[in-house]
């Protein structure tokens, strides 16, 4: 172990900046990437109201949106130039700022010390350093609604030359600058998270946790940042190329010949699809850094709370690295209608489709885990299960746009609008909440109140299926993905009432988090104590203080037994055995395999 | 002190059960149904579109029916194995066979769609017939226009190094191929045709979008996109643009009237002089 035992006394001296602001504990790094996630999520929430106010009641007055935006909007109506921008900043916001930031530095951080048997992270100032490239980028990102022109409006996929081009669009102006420095900021941030993360696992697991006992929720931070660490420098490398379009006269992304607002352009024989492929070759895996660490959440949950082993947990970690290998084999699936060779389309509509396989197999795990099991409904439980709905339904019509043909149809079309909010969007958040509601008492020693937790979940699963379920019809009857209305078209005449309907729908969705707010603060400040281990589970975390001391562990770090799924062993006394616990004397009558913990 | 005991709900499990089953599952395939009703795909008026009509029903078949009996499964899980509290779960960590099964048939399911997938695919891009009708469409914000060939049946050429604001095509105009060329702001098409478009951009990404015929093709600067297909039925359609493209992404309509050959014929015959 590189910290030492002396060190879990050092809090003691420790000043209140050094043990809450620029902390290296990787608890209070992991809270601070949360809270501040949470803080996005409610402007990135906030947004998408505005998007909903917007498409669902166009001919309203909204006076105070005036008094907020007073460019953005005019009459007290939304002007055309602010939505792009507003689509974007929602679409980037949601994604790198809350999902990205909250699941894999907020829950990674915590988790993966804690269920490994670790002191701290590997590179605990490393740590803090991607802490704070954070916020000033959440700085530069918002500072861009102020800038001349405005935020970025050229969508969270930045496509150029629309993104390369001052002034083909006025976000382009100052406000894509911005976006760019800003996005190359958090990735710098990620990068020296998930070298982290990777080093920690391999280097500082307990005596006794062997990578095969490693809890599902940690493989799934582990593979993350794998993911994290092999695809965000290729985004990186597009944003600095772009920057260098704007600003220093190269032309990657801009070709010959074009004529933008009246004005010649100079570049010369760039290509704009490349870019396309750099972002997608980070893009895609990014929505598997979204996804891999709530499939973790939720697999630990649903098998807490069904008192059973999570069921096949050699095939759940198998489907979590393909899913990681063939994430990297999968971006062309967005460019089927970009121009590129129909030939290319069917290479990556064979391993879209074949990524299915693994998606599958989770599924079907989760629905075994739940088989005959005693299901206990504590508010994470909820969620998880609401996450297994949610990915179904949303994993689902990605199999309609992993078709090429059928996608001609659906790319850019609310179809795809209504997969990812379902897949990605919807059911991340759902990993987040349960996470949340399930570590909360480990983060801050406190329970959060269950009642209002549930009812927190009816809403917001009844929210979610009520907002983007008719999206997939807005999309069949072919409405396009970011336009302001859909008043221009005849064959878009028959929306508006369901446009409305979706307002909504999105309007309660959004009311409903308030009581997520209200008692996540509440019960901060004055939940009712949390003892070690409030749900009677196995993982190392719990078998410490609620929350840990500085360093974790105390005097002495723990030692692993036996796997974290000993749930309902037979002839045990408890109806779980914690991975500290010796194989023999908990469990009389079955015969225990010392090697992985099962009865043989 | 947390009190476990009250998560112990056999009454929330039936609700949740219930929630999942009659608003996911029911809810979901019948709101589809009553979808086709009202919102659904703008009626198909080209030949491949056909094609593909019939592979997005097969799709909704097969995805509606993983998507009915996952949900049901859940639905009925949640409510059947509810906690009784004095009761414990089976110890039941793996089945090699069941994890097998639920491997193999996604696989072949998969498979199945991939090889009809593929077929459909190939056939929509399958080489132009040499006798397709030759358009160009050229995206700027927020318009479309479009070239015709005119009477001698050749385009005339373009560059980059011509381009300029009059001339956002680049038409050289020492071309003489060039010099009856037809460009005009709708696209005007034969039925029953096949007609290969030329796709181009000026400026920013635009997508060539025509819902009824099953047609979507970005306009990517620098580079010429294509798209053919045969128009089956006459009467007047639209174009949208369905890549985010700028400030009026939303108004970048444009209008497509297919007519017969004589009537398409003569318009160009018209605009031609």
């Amino acid at each position: 172990m590189t910290v030492t035992h002396d060190h879990t006394h050092a809090e003691h001296r420790q000043s209140f900046i050094t043990r809450w602001i620029f902390s290296q504990d990787h608890k209070v790094i992991g809270i601070q990437y949360l809270m501040t996630s949470l803080l996005m999520a409610a402007i990135g929430g906030f947004l998408s109201m505005l998007i909903r106010m917007q498409l669902g009641f166009p001919t309203w007055n909204f006076y105070w949106a005036q008094w907020l935006f007073p460019g953005g909007f005019a009459d007290f109506k939304m002007k055309p130039d602010f939505y792009p921008a507003v689509v974007t900043m929602h679409g980037t916001i949601m994604v790198f700022f809350v999902l990205t930031t909250a699941l894999s530095g907020g829950f990674g951080n915590f988790l993966i010390p804690l269920t490994i048997g670790a002191r701290d992270m590997a590179f605990p100032f490393l740590n803090m350093m991607s802490y704070w490239l954070y916020p000033p980028a959440i700085v530069i990102l918002l500072i861009s609604f102020l800038v001349t022109g405005g935020a970025a409006a050229a969508g969270w996929t930045a496509y150029p030359p629309l993104s390369a081009l001052r002034n083909a669009v006025p976000g382009s102006l100052w406000g894509q600058t911005l976006w760019l420095v800003s996005l190359a900021l958090l990735i710098v941030g990620f990068l020296f998270g998930s070298l982290n993360y990777i080093t920690t696992v391999f280097n500082l697991r307990a005596r006794g946790m062997t990578m095969s006992r490693l809890p599902l929720v940690t493989w799934a931070q582990f593979l993350t940042a794998i993911l994290m660490l092999l695809s965000f420098p290729v985004l990186f490398a597009a944003v600095i190329m772009l920057l260098f379009d704007r600003h220093l006269g190269t032309s990657f992304f801009i070709p010959s010949g074009l004529v933008v607002g009246s004005q010649l352009v100079t570049h010369q024989g760039g290509n704009p699809i490349l870019w396309q492929h750099l972002f997608w070759f980070l893009g895609h895996p990014e929505v598997y850094v979204l996804i891999l660490p709530p499939m973790g959440i939720v697999s630990e949950i649903l098998s807490n709370n069904s008192r059973k082993p999570i069921f096949g947990y050699t095939f759940m970690v198998g489907s979590l690295s393909a899913i990681t290998f063939l994430s990297f084999l999968v971006w062309g699936h967005h460019m089927f209608t970009s121009g590129m060779h129909p030939l290319v389309g069917t290479a990556f509509m064979v391993t879209t489709l074949l990524i299915a396989v693994p998606s599958a197999i989770k599924v079907f795990n989760w629905l075994a885990t739940l088989w005959r099991a005693q299901i206990r409904f504590t508010s994470a439980m909820l969620f998880a299960i609401g996450f297994v709905s949610l990915f179904v339904t949303g994993g689902l019509t990605g199999v309609f746009l992993a078709s090429p043909a059928v996608d001609i149809y659906f790319q850019d079309t609310f179809f795809v609008v209504a997969h990812f909010h379902f897949v990605m969007a919807s059911a991340a958040l759902f990993g987040l909440f349960a996470g949340t509601y399930h570590w909360f008492p480990k983060m801050f020693g406190r329970m959060m109140n269950e009642r209002l937790g549930k009812i927190h979940f009816w809403l917001t699963f009844v929210g979610i299926y009520a907002t983007f379920y008719p999206m997939h019809f807005a999309g069949t009857a072919g409405m396009m993905r970011r336009i302001f209305s859909t008043t221009q078209y005849e064959f878009l005449r028959g929306l508006a009432g369901m446009n409305m309907f979706i307002s909504v729908a999105a309007f309660g969705l959004g009311i409903a988090q308030l009581i997520f707010a209200y008692n996540f603060i509440n019960s901060w400040i004055r939940g009712p104590k949390a003892d070690r281990n409030p749900w009677k589970s196995n993982t190392l975390e719990w078998q410490t203080e609620s929350p840990p001391p500085h360093g974790n562990w105390g005097a002495h770090e723990p030692t692993v037994h036996r796997w974290p799924y000993d749930y309902s062993v037979p002839g045990a006394t408890d109806d779980f055995i914690p991975q500290t616990v010796p194989a023999v004397p908990a469990v009389s009558g079955a015969a225990v395999d010392e090697s992985d913990g099962k009865p043989t | 002190m947390s009190n476990l005991s009250e998560h112990y709900s056999p009454a929330t499990g039936r609700r949740l059960g219930l929630l999942i089953i009659i608003m996911v599952a029911i809810g979901g395939v019948l709101t589809t149904f009553w979808a086709k009703t009202r919102w659904w795909f703008p009626p198909v008026a080209s030949r491949h579109g056909a094609d593909v009509d019939q592979l997005i029903t097969t799709t909704f078949i097969v995805t509606g029916f993983v998507f009915f009996f996952v949900n049901l499964a859940l639905g009925i899980f949640v409510w059947r194995f509810a906690a009784a509290r004095e009761e414990r779960a089976i110890f039941w960590p793996d089945s090699r066979t069941l994890e097998l099964s639920y491997t193999l048939v996604p696989t072949a399911i998969l498979i199945t769609l991939i090889s009809m997938g593929a077929v459909t695919w190939a056939r929509v891009h399958s080489p132009v017939p040499r006798n397709a009708l030759r358009v160009e469409a050229l995206g700027q914000q927020f318009a479309w226009t479009f070239r015709y060939a005119g009477p001698d049946g050749a385009f005339g050429r373009t560059a980059p190094r011509f381009v300029s604001r009059q001339n956002p095509r680049g038409m050289d105009q020492s071309d003489a191929a060039g010099r009856d060329d037809i460009i005009v702001s709708e696209l005007r098409l034969p039925v029953n045709e096949p007609v290969v478009v030329l796709i181009r951009s000026s400026d920013v990404i635009h997508s060539f979008f025509l819902p009824n015929f099953r047609v979507k093709q970005d306009a990517v600067p620098g580079m010429t996109t294509q798209f053919w297909f045969t128009p089956t039925r006459r009467g007047n359609f639209e174009l949208a643009c369905a890549e985010l493209c700028g400030v009026g992404h939303y108004i970048m309509r444009g209008r497509v009237v297919v007519d017969t050959k004589a009537a398409v014929d003569a318009w160009l015959a018209d605009q031609s002089h």
